[in-house]
């Protein structure tokens, strides 16, 4: 299986580590053909206006857009879990998503760069020692449609707001586990979202 | 379910991270709300905001500092992308005020007038993570000590000459190069050369690169020079006064940031370059007498 890491912007040389952990050579993705080329595809950590906007002015939106309905395995950490979610709740402007998860994220939602943070999570599927939670100026799932599984969440102030969700063959996380050197998510996408 | 309580904030992950997050992007230098949307609708990655770009604090001389509050926050209310500011070398107590400000990276400058010229600020002590500038691989190694989760080199700010960025950049690349050959008893020895600790530079010698990113600052005008810098090793490009200071702002700007991604697509960097008015006219930095470049500053 081929897996692409989009490569307009953001930490796409880490998820490219770690697919390599897992066993997977990683293809950097940045034009039409390299999309149509690859099985799979990973959004990378960034910034979602960037990469949407040059996503955009590449013709690579729609191409990916598509592909995530004709059920292209795809997953999205922090920046891409924005850019595989149906809306965003306060869009910069003019910024589009690709969708594929039936999902309205908030942006920079635990606040800015002093609120970044990392602490254990719990990650349905995933057994063993908790997945270690980076987040950095990350979203959160606001709300969510009935095809939507929760796979970890946070509880602030008793309010609860899912961090990694999936439906069907996307999944996205509000955290980074490509900066962690743990693997378990990556795994997981390899061997449940791409094989199922 | 996890609680929020039992997080950690401020550690040295989520503010290196911070930084790998931006790679492949273009930081811009904006003085106002026009110009900080100008940034955001090209697809920058983030704005420094400042009073003056380095052109005008060249061109207009006197002491520089660190900007209005009042300035900072209208720009970081005007834009959902992060938003830097810079603060004099040494002076902590304007990153102090940064920091109640909630800006997402200080810039630790030597662009504005240094505060100190003995001691750079112990960035340890903040939440929020610090760029600094470099011109070599000891200078980088030396602030990375004392906390900066991100290295620029410094090139020569306000000039539109990349000629000073790309000896940085080149200067650092060979440097770290030549640690990656070395027997690992001489690497004692290259710690004491470089005047940077040994841990570190154990680190860089063993991996091949900075444990932290590494962006290029200071003459970067054009795409062809954006693309340049990223060929040269730069994980990213900080443009100053060369998109603000030339014809078509709006337009530069997008260009650069093209080029900033498709940096070996030489055909793109071309499209990027068509039309784009008139660049930044400029300094050569050879022109600048030595006590004037602002490189020199910082130790």
């Amino acid at each position: 299986m081929n897996v692409g890491v989009l490569a307009l912007q953001g930490d796409f040389r880490e998820h490219i580590i770690a697919l390599g952990e897992c066993g997977v050579t990683g293809k950097l993705v940045k034009t039409e053909s390299d999309i149509e080329a690859v099985d799979a595809l990973i959004i990378p950590g960034g910034e979602s206006t960037t990469i949407s906007k040059l996503a955009k002015a590449f013709g690579l939106a729609e191409l990916i857009s598509n592909r995530i309905v004709d059920g292209m395995p795809t997953y999205g950490s922090c920046a891409g879990m924005i850019l595989v979610a149906k809306s965003i709740i306060d869009p910069a402007s003019d910024q589009e998503t690709f969708g594929g998860v039936d999902m309205e994220v908030r942006r920079n939602a635990f606040g800015r760069q002093t609120e970044s943070f990392e602490m254990d999570l719990t990650f349905k599927s995933i057994s063993g020692a908790p997945i270690r939670g980076v987040f950095i100026r990350a979203p959160w799932v606001e709300s969510y449609g009935p095809g939507v599984e929760v796979l970890s969440s946070i509880e602030i102030s008793g309010v609860t707001h899912p961090v990694a969700v999936r439906q069907g063959r996307v999944m996205a996380t509000a955290f980074h586990p490509e900066l962690t050197g743990d693997n378990r998510v990556h795994r997981y996408f390899l061997e449940e979202v791409c094989k199922k | 379910m996890s609680k929020a309580n039992e997080a950690q904030v401020g550690g040295a992950r989520v503010k290196r991270g911070m930084a790998e997050m931006l790679k492949g992007g273009v930081i811009m230098d904006v003085v106002n709300v026009e110009q900080a949307k100008i940034a955001e609708d090209a697809g920058a990655v983030a704005v420094m905001a400042l009073e003056r770009v380095p052109a005008d604090i060249r061109a207009q001389g006197g002491v520089s500092r660190m900007s209005d509050p009042d300035m900072i926050e209208k720009i970081q209310a005007a834009v959902s992308i992060p938003v830097m500011a810079k603060v004099r070398i040494g002076h902590f107590a304007e990153a102090q005020i940064l920091q109640t400000l909630n800006v997402d990276y200080i810039d630790e400058s030597e662009v504005l007038t240094p505060a100190d010229y003995e001691h750079h600020i112990d960035k340890w002590n903040f939440t929020i993570p610090f760029v600094c500038g470099a011109t070599n691989l000891g200078e980088a190694l030396r602030r990375i000590n004392e906390g900066a989760a991100m290295i620029r080199s410094k090139g020569e700010a306000g000039t539109g000459d990349v000629s000073n960025a790309t000896t940085h950049m080149r200067k650092i690349g060979s440097e770290i190069r030549r640690l990656t050959s070395m027997r690992e008893d001489e690497l004692y020895v290259a710690a004491k050369e470089l005047q940077a600790p040994y841990a570190l530079v154990k680190e860089v010698a063993e991996t091949g690169k900075l444990p932290v990113v590494l962006f290029t600052a200071g003459g970067i005008a054009t795409p062809a020079d954006a693309s340049m810098m990223m060929q040269l090793g730069a994980d990213g490009v900080f443009i100053g006064s060369g998109i603000f200071k030339s014809g078509d702002a709006a337009k530069r700007a997008a260009a650069c940031v093209k080029a900033t991604t498709f940096y070996t697509d030489a055909k793109v960097v071309a499209d990027a370059s068509r039309g784009l008015g008139e660049a930044m006219v400029g300094i050569n930095v050879a022109d600048i007498p030595v006590p004037h470049r602002l490189a020199e500053r910082g130790w």
